[in-house]
């Protein structure tokens, strides 16, 4: 197998690895993964965590090195890239429609540097309101906020916008 | 010797992250609304977990040990902490106060660490502060909801301040190896970390009508970053370390 196919099936098993708290966002659609690489028959993987103290970064670890082996009969290495952080303007738009079908609303797109007014007016995703405010910047995992829709009356999480 | 200061540098830091990080969850099921249950559980975590980060630091950088018996196998002397983060959670008022101190000394903290020369605390500070923004925007908002709304909320917010201050101007003790880590572009000393303190909290506090005590006046509660602590901390050590001490050696 060549090495470009390699990387294209890695790619494709990457695309399996579920997020345990989203099961509905997989590594890539989240920017988890900076680099794949193939040296010496043994793929190398490069990621980076959302938050610092994510409690799920060694199961997803584990499940990459699990599901790329098995996709691609190789030795999988996993690392932690120091040199990128990740921030949430690194998930993907079809990551965003899949959370709002989901039921949890998307981070909003940032410019650096991030200010408490861009929470305000967070989209309902249940019925698109923008009438809605942030009841707390902390929900029911470390990436999530809670809001309420004043015209729907739900209380809705979202994925909170990070720098 | 270099390393030596970085070292304590980074242990002082993370232990207040523990340490504190600690007290807040002890507010798991005990908050007075199911979101502050939520918000100070979620900040716990996010303590603990900036405190293994630093661990990570000392062992993969500055030959330290596992960050886990690091954590929970040191004597009571060894910890580095604050005293502020030490005491006991006590009302709602006090840890919410507690939180709004620390936490915008922490986000000053890791501003400044941006600019370090040492590489892995400069990169773990870019990562950091974007999670910080949400702790500060959590005490500011309560901190200004619970002054406006007057009476006793208003007098208990202010007490609580008072109690606070000199706590948290021990956040900033001196140490003697400072000196060495300004001149090497480490961090820029804990004065210049104080006065930008008081400038981040200053403005939240006129807005929420609350008199800082004056900072000249105030005696700041020492000892902390020596090892001489408060008699909470050796009481909250053993709970914490407790289940750990069973078996040192198993793996999770």
């Amino acid at each position: 197998m060549t090495a470009e196919n390699t990387i294209a099936n890695v790619y494709n098993a990457l695309e399996q690895v579920m997020d345990p708290e989203i099961p509905v966002l997989n590594v890539l659609d989240l920017g988890m993964i900076t680099d794949v690489a193939v040296h010496d028959n043994t793929v190398q993987i490069k990621m980076i965590p959302t938050f610092a103290a994510c409690p799920a970064v060694s199961f997803i670890q584990q499940q990459i090195r699990e599901i790329v082996g098995r996709e691609t009969s190789l030795p999988v290495e996993v690392s932690i890239d120091k040199d990128v952080h990740w921030h949430s303007n690194r998930l993907s738009d079809t990551a965003k429609e899949k959370l709002r079908n989901f039921g949890i609303a998307a981070p909003q797109i940032h410019e650096g540097e991030l200010h408490a007014e861009i929470m305000l007016n967070t989209p309902c995703p249940h019925c698109s309101s923008k009438n809605t405010y942030l009841r707390s910047p902390f929900g029911s995992t470390l990436c999530r906020a809670i809001h309420y829709c004043k015209d729907c009356g739900m209380v809705f999480e979202q994925f909170k916008p990070v720098q | 010797m270099i390393k030596n200061a970085i070292a304590a540098l980074i242990i002082q830091m993370a232990d207040d992250e523990l340490i504190l990080g600690h007290r807040n969850s002890e507010w798991t099921g005990l908050g007075p609304i199911m979101e502050e249950d939520i918000a100070f559980s979620s900040m716990a975590q996010d303590k603990i977990g900036h405190a293994w980060a630093l661990y990570r630091i000392l062992q993969e950088q500055l030959n330290g040990e596992d960050p886990d018996q690091f954590a929970f196998m040191r004597a009571e002397k060894d910890f580095k902490c604050c005293h502020l983060v030490e005491m006991p959670i006590g009302t709602y008022d006090f840890s919410l106060m507690r939180h709004f101190l620390f936490d915008h000394a922490e986000a000053i903290r890791y501003d400044c660490l941006q600019q370090s020369s040492f590489e892995p605390l400069q990169q773990l500070s870019k990562k950091l502060k974007g999670e910080l923004k949400y702790h500060t925007l959590h005490a500011d908002a309560w901190i200004l909801q619970l002054c406006k709304a007057g009476g006793e909320s208003y007098e208990r917010m202010q007490a609580a301040l008072e109690q606070c201050f000199p706590l948290a101007a021990g956040i900033f003790e001196p140490s003697a190896d400072e000196q060495a880590l300004i001149d090497a572009g480490i961090y820029p000393g804990e004065r210049e970390l104080h006065e930008r303190w008081l400038n981040s909290i200053y403005p939240v506090l006129v807005k929420a009508s609350l008199n800082m005590p004056d900072p000249a006046g105030v005696k700041p509660q020492y000892g902390g970053r020596s090892g001489k602590h408060t008699p909470h901390l050796q009481a909250l050590l053993q709970e914490m370390g407790e289940v750990f001490r069973l078996d040192p050696s198993a793996r999770w």
